[in-house]
């Protein structure tokens, strides 16, 4: 008789450590204890390109050194996966817009704070129509965008600008990796898209960009958010991650060598070229110091901003099923103040670590 | 001789140890699901089991507040008319060229090595062409599905007619036959079975690129709904559809199997099942 239950006994143990393996690795969303290693997510956009350099250049490492933590920037390539991830805990931080920080993780339950307002989109994301040349045109057409996303906002707010609503077009779902192929199509006349997708899309003959971000100025804003708790108990991460920030900003800010090889670094790291990379800069309001960012970033802006955008999501469905109103979740800002529920803060607008930025306390 | 070959189970602990392995997939789920919930009461993740059935229930029975559909029917509407449409033109095509390659000579030497290299693309790959010659309404996500099973289908159909003995052909010459009634007399009872046993193979691929298609470009449909709610990590409604996805493959799966054994009683009859 051949000794076979050993075998099964190693087999039932390797299932139950499969099993135990699983359970651990999507078990434990970070926990907010004090902590010296640190991940941050991000994904490639122009308002981001300046992460991975800093990852890549040292630099965040060198301000994680001087508060003995360590921060591991990792790049992902999907954006909304590199969010979901974000939310279901197996990063502390992630780069991610004002509107997908209050649909995907606050909405999701995850208490979340914007650290660094890096930037605001001022035409980055744009409305391209074939063969007319006003957004009036749209009425009756079907649009192709990602629904749901900034760009869906966006056609929302450009709808309304010219009194009409989302009841006079026809949206259809379109992937942002498939939407270059799909607007070539001849049946496709209305598209909604991003930098860089929206160049290739404008630049075909017959299509003209009828409205862009530039018309709504600073709603659409690239941050840096982090987890609230995580961020409580170790504020070394909020310092590092602004520090590192505001040194990359200053570098690629620059009209010297050194800022222009930082440019290009970014430009082939988005794979484009220096020329590709400073035509979506020229359409990204960068901001460059803490102060220009708190100058922008002042909570009347901010509210009135994030007003509209939670009415939108709202309005959609994206705060979940339970909320009854737009006041379902609460978003605080600098100030203390909230707008909707103050027993349910789940995004903040914290301007303290920018602040310390700007006071050169870092 | 006591070998692990050998060692069969009985029908009850047969049926408990199939049944084991879903407590356990269930186990691990359910205890991963309530670890995440204690931390986060909202967490989206890994919903709990109620939460799931009462999103379902509420798809599957009340109206969207913006549109007025019930989503999981229309839904499930729009995905099962291109899929089973695609299905049953790839059927069609994989008969009739299956047939005529395989018994034709001069039609195999013709048809055969281009249904091969067609049947090597990867259609997702070709995507954009089909876009921009058939634009993204429906007939692209129907021509995606044909284009990804209907050469994989029209190989097999092909196959087993060049397998069907040669003396079965040469009796029914020598009785007079000619090639359209070897077709209808010979060849088709054996290969219509064939084709429905193709088909199933091919019904995994069919729904991988119906929902593939729907990701792309789509305003309806199981696949949209997906990719939709993806981005919210809308587990509760993301895990449904799938288990509802692959109940209703399971469910045509089934029927194509019950039609075999009711329309074609001799098809495997002498095989052990």
């Amino acid at each position: 008789m051949r000794p076979s239950s050993p075998r099964f006994h190693r087999r039932s143990l390797g299932i139950a450590a499969a099993a135990l393996l699983t359970l651990s690795l999507i078990g434990n969303p970070a926990a907010a204890q004090q902590r010296d290693s640190f991940k941050v997510a991000w994904s490639i956009y122009v308002g981001w390109m300046p992460w991975g350099y800093g990852e890549s250049e040292g630099i965040v490492k060198k301000w994680a050194d001087k508060y003995d933590i360590s921060i591991e920037v990792v790049q992902i390539n999907d954006y909304v996966e590199s969010i979901n991830l974000y939310t279901a805990g197996s990063f502390d931080g992630v780069a991610l817009t004002n509107m997908d920080a209050l649909t995907i993780p606050a909405a999701g339950g995850v208490d979340t704070t914007a650290l660094i307002l890096g930037s605001t989109s001022n035409g980055n994301d744009g409305i391209v129509l074939k063969g007319a040349s006003n957004l009036a045109a749209i009425k009756g057409r079907d649009v192709n965008l990602v629904e749901l996303s900034v760009s869906h906002y966006l056609l929302a707010r450009g709808l309304a600008s010219v009194g009409l609503t989302e009841r006079d077009v026809r949206v259809v779902n379109t992937s942002d990796a498939d939407i270059v192929s799909v607007s070539a199509s001849p049946d496709v006349t209305a598209v909604v898209a991003w930098k860089p997708q929206l160049s290739e899309i404008s630049a075909a003959p017959g299509a003209n960009l009828v409205f862009d971000s530039s018309r709504i100025p600073g709603e659409i804003i690239d941050t840096l958010s982090v987890n609230t708790a995580v961020l409580a108990a170790n504020p070394s991460l909020g310092k590092a991650l602004v520090g590192a920030w505001y040194e990359i900003m200053q570098l690629m800010s620059k009209a010297d060598g050194a800022g222009r090889a930082a440019r290009v670094a970014m430009g082939e790291a988005s794979g484009t070229d220096l020329a590709g990379y400073e035509e979506q800069l020229a359409t990204t309001q960068l901001f460059a110091t803490p102060t220009d960012a708190m100058k922008f970033a002042t909570v009347a802006q901010l509210r009135e901003t994030m007003d509209s955008v939670r009415q939108f999501a709202f309005d959609h469905g994206l705060l979940g099923e339970n909320a009854s109103s737009a006041d379902f979740v609460g978003i605080a800002f600098a100030d203390g103040s909230v707008l909707g529920n103050p027993s349910n803060v789940r995004l903040r607008f914290s301007a303290d670590y920018v602040k310390l930025a700007a006071e050169g306390k870092l | 001789m006591k070998r692990l070959i050998n060692l069969k189970p009985e029908r009850g602990v047969g049926i408990v140890l199939g049944a084991l392995s879903f407590v356990i997939v269930l186990a691990v789920y359910v205890a991963a699901s309530v670890s995440r919930l204690t931390e986060n009461a909202d967490d989206k993740l890994l919903p709990s089991l109620a939460t799931m059935t009462s999103t379902f229930v509420r798809l599957a029975t009340e109206e969207n507040r913006r549109t007025g559909d019930v989503l999981l029917w229309v839904d499930t509407g729009a995905s099962l008319k291109r899929l089973l449409t695609g299905v049953a033109i790839s059927m069609s095509i994989g008969l009739i060229v299956g047939v005529i390659t395989g018994l034709i000579p001069y039609v195999q030497r013709t048809l055969s090595p281009l249904v091969k290299v067609l049947s090597m693309i990867p259609p997702l790959a070709v995507l954009p062409i089909l876009f921009i010659a058939l634009g993204v309404d429906e007939l692209s996500k129907i021509v995606l599905i044909v284009f990804g099973i209907a050469p994989f289908i029209t190989r097999d159909v092909q196959q087993r007619v060049e397998e069907l003995p040669a003396e079965l052909l040469i009796k029914a010459q020598t009785l007079g036959a000619s090639t359209w009634q070897l077709i209808l007399r010979i060849v088709l009872p054996q290969v219509v079975p064939r084709l429905l046993d193709a088909t199933r193979l091919a019904l995994g691929a069919a729904w991988l690129f119906l929902i593939a298609a729907e990701a792309i470009a789509a305003t309806e449909g199981l696949g949209y709904r997906i990719f939709l709610v993806r981005r919210f990590l809308d587990m509760d409604v993301i895990l449904p559809y799938v288990a509802w996805i692959t109940l209703l493959a399971f469910a045509l799966d089934l029927a194509l199997r019950l039609i075999n054994r009711v329309v074609f009683p001799w098809y495997g009859a002498g095989a052990v099942r």
